[in-house]
């Protein structure tokens, strides 16, 4: 397979891409890792005229822990640079848990998670552990940077709030709080598939096993990774225990509308995430008090 | 097909190289010039920007035992090791392997022809049958040796489940990579075998 012909550059410097971007704007892309790009452009599903590469661009590699311990990622962290970082298996939990299920550890030395936040795709795991965290993105365009919100960031399939001229060039994810607990799991036809259906789950939890706080983000439920606003009320102020998350689970069946293609019907997928509700949230509950 | 036929540089179709870029040219699209390291032998070529690591490896460096099979990133027959990390070379582009030192499943046996412990170990194994997918699983298996020399079977498993296999089921494979343990431990208690001349290599077909 071989991509449509494209002009590539491989600019030295941030400035450089942004110049690029706003010039060419929609038609340009930027090669990161490119474990979703190349492939989508051998299969003639995307053809840019540029290719912008930021592979040589120096400092997007670092993983930064903040004096509030919040963790933000530069644009070129690989997957298994994240998921071989104490740092990260520390203070973003929820990331650590989603990486065994990114693909494989040849895609995941190439593969960067804001690349992946930035392609968007539905059915992977990140986007949703942003959703669940509250993560922040910044996007960066010759004019300035801003800041987006993770709820307002995954606008529909395959589709974010970044404009033509804006590179993704910072994801920062809060504070994980020591009241909270976690979990990513998901039903995949084979080990390292996007998921059929995958939730990523967090409980915020008083002394008391109360939950005051909760996010259940489904991926492969719709065209972006969605929380499950409704299911998440019937968790907060109720006892974290086997009751209260069969009511959720009942709930996300109810709520949830995920979309049918060849590998799974609505009802199924719907069946999948009430399923993984109730194992999710009992998986975070076994995590408690467990050693870091 | 004799032996300097596949030696590194020489172009496996009939088509000359530089008449091919030409064609390929005539797309419009970025040519680049390209230095980096093909087991251990520096290499320069001049490719369109869209080729992929995989197709330079193949077409322009010339050594094919690099195989493609799906081409999208799905089936790991194309994995090498980057800079000593897998990563499946059809989804690189060329520019984005520049500088780095690349390891093919040809880089694995010494120039001597001694083979690899983990090539031994798959032919003890009788770890292929039709060995389209086998460059890409050895490549996986030594990228996990070379950081953890003594694997669960679970971690074997984990670690080769981005590569497929359509003949073996796999057994076989797994059980492959725990001999190749055992070879690099130097516990090779068994006779010794020329896997090439085992009789079951050639019953398993």
């Amino acid at each position: 397979m071989k991509a449509p012909p494209f002009t590539y550059h491989r600019p030295d410097t941030l400035d450089e891409v942004l110049a690029l971007l706003s010039e060419y704007r929609d038609d340009a892309k930027i090669l990161a890792g490119g474990q979703s790009l190349i492939p989508l452009m051998g299969l003639r599903m995307g053809r840019p005229e540029h290719v912008v590469d930021i592979g040589r661009i120096p400092h997007l590699s670092d993983i930064g822990i903040g004096d509030d311990r919040s963790v933000t990622f530069g644009a070129l962290v690989r997957h298994e640079q994240a998921n071989t970082s104490t740092d990260v298996a520390r203070h973003a939990p929820l990331i650590a848990a989603a990486m065994p299920h990114v693909a494989h550890r040849a895609i995941r030395t190439r593969g960067t998670l804001l690349g992946n936040m930035a392609h968007a795709d539905p059915a992977a795991e990140l986007p949703a552990v942003a959703i669940a965290t509250g993560a922040t993105f910044e996007a960066t365009s010759a004019s300035g940077s801003r800041r987006i919100h993770a709820d307002d960031f995954f606008q529909g399939y395959l589709d974010t709030a970044l404009r033509p001229d804006e590179m993704l060039t910072r994801a920062t994810f809060p504070t994980w709080s020591e009241h909270s607990t976690g979990t990513v799991v998901e039903v995949a036809r084979r080990h390292g598939d996007y998921a059929l259906v995958g939730l990523a789950a967090r409980l915020d939890l008083d002394p008391d096993n109360t939950i005051t706080d909760a996010a259940l983000a489904f991926f492969g439920a719709a065209s972006t990774a969605v929380r499950a606003s409704g299911a998440e009320q019937t968790l907060v102020g109720s006892p974290a225990n086997a009751e209260t998350f069969a009511d959720a689970a009942q709930a996300v069946s109810a709520e949830l509308d995920p979309p049918a293609d060849i590998h799974g019907s609505t009802p199924y997928r719907k069946h999948l995430a009430g399923t993984l509700t109730r194992r999710g949230l009992a998986a975070a509950m076994a995590t408690i008090g467990a050693p870091a | 097909m004799t032996t300097s036929d596949i030696t590194p540089n020489s172009t496996p179709n009939s088509v000359p190289r530089d008449s091919r870029l030409a064609a390929e040219t005539a797309s419009g699209g970025t040519v680049i010039d390209m230095a980096f390291t093909v087991n251990r032998t520096p290499r320069q070529v001049t490719v369109e920007a869209r080729r992929t690591l995989s197709d330079v490896i193949r077409e322009d460096v010339g050594l094919t035992g690099t195989h493609l099979g799906c081409e999208h990133g799905v089936c790991g027959a194309c994995t090498v090791l980057v800079d000593g990390q897998p990563a499946r070379s059809c989804l690189m582009l060329a520019g984005q392997a520049e500088g780095t030192e690349v390891t093919t499943i040809e880089g694995l046996a010494r120039p001597d022809g001694t083979l690899h412990p983990i090539q031994q170990a798959m032919m003890d194994a009788h770890g292929f049958q039709c060995a389209f997918c086998s460059p890409g699983f050895l490549m996986s298996a030594v990228a996990l040796l070379d950081e953890n020399p003594d694997p669960t079977n679970a971690e074997i498993r984990e670690e080769l489940s981005g590569n497929l296999c359509r003949c073996t089921g796999y057994q076989s494979i797994v059980a492959g990579v725990e001999r190749a343990v055992e070879l690099l431990r130097g516990e090779d208690d068994s006779p010794p075998t020329t896997g090439a001349t085992t009789p079951a290599n050639g019953a398993a077909s």
